[in-house]
């Protein structure tokens, strides 16, 4: 059993349903798909037109105008989102400053990173030679540059790194962060992962693997988990960050608890290069130890936020694992994916979905899982399917597998004092 | 290209890579004091005048220009041969 207790007093999301989360959670709830054709290149040669973008997006009403010119644009949704996050936890650099820079510190990630300026500065290289590469190339495209210059805004001196797990990259994050708070190496620890994820070489690399869907002729239908007709995820992008600490600090800086992270746990399917295994026990390790790392029994989790990317394999795998691990409550307890509506956020989506377990606990309501109109033979849970429920929910788990094998769980309770 | 002309061009690349006010730019202010060019900043500023202007500015030139009035006397300069 942990020692001390990991609460959550801020978050931040940039999606693409909403660039903070009182919105996101707002079209998530009403059902609404961000996904749409593709606006930011010419994707008309793709067998792939659709993704899911982040729109109205404005980065300099986060940054100085120089810095919006140099970052990737996972930088650009980490920035907005982190903006958000410290906003609602009540800290700025002057709290920052005031509370002990040298107790807090930041951890977000990226799956891809820069990989928008690879391709820039690549095709740069190409027409002119080394001459024309950017001295900012290598700064926009390393994974960590938005923990690295964040810390630099709000002055956090404490751990500062970041996490790269592919898709789990975000809820990674939460696992350390939540260690390391413990260990005592921060109180405070801002973290999350953000993801620039709609760009010309992710979108011809992941159609490459035949991950996305290609139906080009409905794209607000082509993320339907659990359906039968599922025929991969649909590329998205954004940010989602939490800051967590101790319920001592929340408590001394007399901040508004909004929930506990109550525990994580990881795994390693160690079988496949992307495809997860077909019995998902390693998804399901990693939400055994979870539950072990908040002390929790299976039967006490109300709700579990899927993976559920709507590729066929990952969706079959991730059902067996929530019934290895919960049993016959599995049938009790409700899963919703919300991919089917924000597409996938790859390194952020853990973010993001660990923020919908919070407002699902702080409403008591779950959204629905779009675009559900046949569950697929043997997927037979309670998935929330195309209209949302009211339900307390007092504990969730948010779940997050990524290419490489890697799995990950957080475990988020009602915060009680 | 007349040092008026080249100025006004300077500054414009100025404004947009340091992201300061046009009415801090005068020909008489230092890139690293006045105008707070770090060792990128000036890097990248050297490549957009290069393309701006069509011109090739080797690394031991660059050094030398350590006011705008330095880059917009080199520009005019070199941009009238």
């Amino acid at each position: 059993m942990p020692g001390k207790k990991v609460v959550i007093t801020g978050m931040g999301a940039v999606t693409p349903l909403g660039l903070d989360v009182e919105s996101t959670w707002k079209a998530l709830c009403a059902g609404t798909s961000g996904v749409a054709p593709i606006t930011k290149f010419d994707a008309s040669a793709f067998p792939v037109r659709f993704a899911a973008e982040v729109k109205n997006f404005d980065p300099s009403l986060y940054m100085d105008r120089k810095l919006v010119r140099r970052f990737d644009g996972y930088m650009h949704f980490a920035y907005a989102a982190t903006a958000e996050a410290m906003k609602m936890a009540g800290l700025d650099r002057d709290a920052v400053t005031a509370y002990g820079p040298e107790r807090c510190g930041m951890i977000i990630g990226s799956g891809i990173g820069g990989m928008q300026s690879f391709f820039e500065e690549s095709e740069a290289y190409i027409r002119g030679g080394h001459k024309k590469v950017s001295p900012f190339f290598i700064p926009a495209m390393i994974p960590n540059m938005a923990s690295g210059m964040l810390a630099i805004d709000y002055n956090l001196q404490a751990v500062n790194f970041s996490v790269s797990t592919a898709c789990a990259t975000a809820t990674h994050s939460f696992f350390t962060a939540l260690r390391l708070i413990r260990a005592g190496d921060a109180d405070i620890i801002v973290c999350g992962g953000a993801e620039g994820g709609v760009n010309i070489m992710s979108l011809a690399g992941f159609a490459a693997e035949k991950a996305i869907s290609t139906r080009n002729d409905e794209p607000q239908k082509a993320s339907r988990p659990f359906d039968r007709d599922r025929d991969g995820f649909v590329l998205g992008e954004g940010a989602g960050i939490l800051v967590l600490e101790t319920e001592e600090s929340a408590k001394k800086r007399g901040a508004k608890i909004i929930a506990e992270l109550a525990g994580a746990g990881t795994s390693c399917d160690a079988y496949h290069m992307t495809a997860p295994r077909p019995d998902g026990q390693g998804a399901a390790m990693a939400i055994k130890n979870a539950l072990r790392d908040a002390g929790c029994t299976p039967e006490s989790v109300d709700y579990v936020n899927a993976h559920g990317t709507s590729t066929p394999l990952g969706d079959r795998g991730e059902v067996l694992a929530v019934k290895s691990v919960f049993g016959d409550h599995a049938r009790k307890l409700r899963m919703n994916s919300t991919k089917s509506m924000s597409g996938h956020l790859l390194g952020a989506a853990g973010g993001l979905e660990a923020i919908v377990c919070v407002k699902s606990i702080q409403d008591g309501y779950l959204h629905p899982t779009i675009n559900l109109d046949n569950p697929d033979e043997g997927l037979d849970l309670d998935f929330v399917a195309n209209s949302g429920v009211s339900c307390p929910v007092r504990t969730a788990v948010s779940n997050s597998f990524g290419f490489g094998g890697h799995n990950a769980s957080v475990v988020i309770r009602a915060y009680q004092g | 290209m007349s040092e008026a002309e080249v100025f006004e061009k300077v500054k414009e690349i100025i404004i947009d890579h340091l992201g300061v006010d046009e009415a801090d730019v005068k020909m008489e202010a230092s890139l690293v004091d006045d105008l707070k060019a770090d060792s990128l900043d000036t890097v990248e500023m050297i490549m957009s005048l290069e393309e701006e202007f069509q011109i090739d500015i080797e690394d031991s030139e660059a050094e030398s220009l350590k006011t705008v009035g330095d880059a917009v006397r080199f520009i005019a300069e070199r941009s009238g041969k």
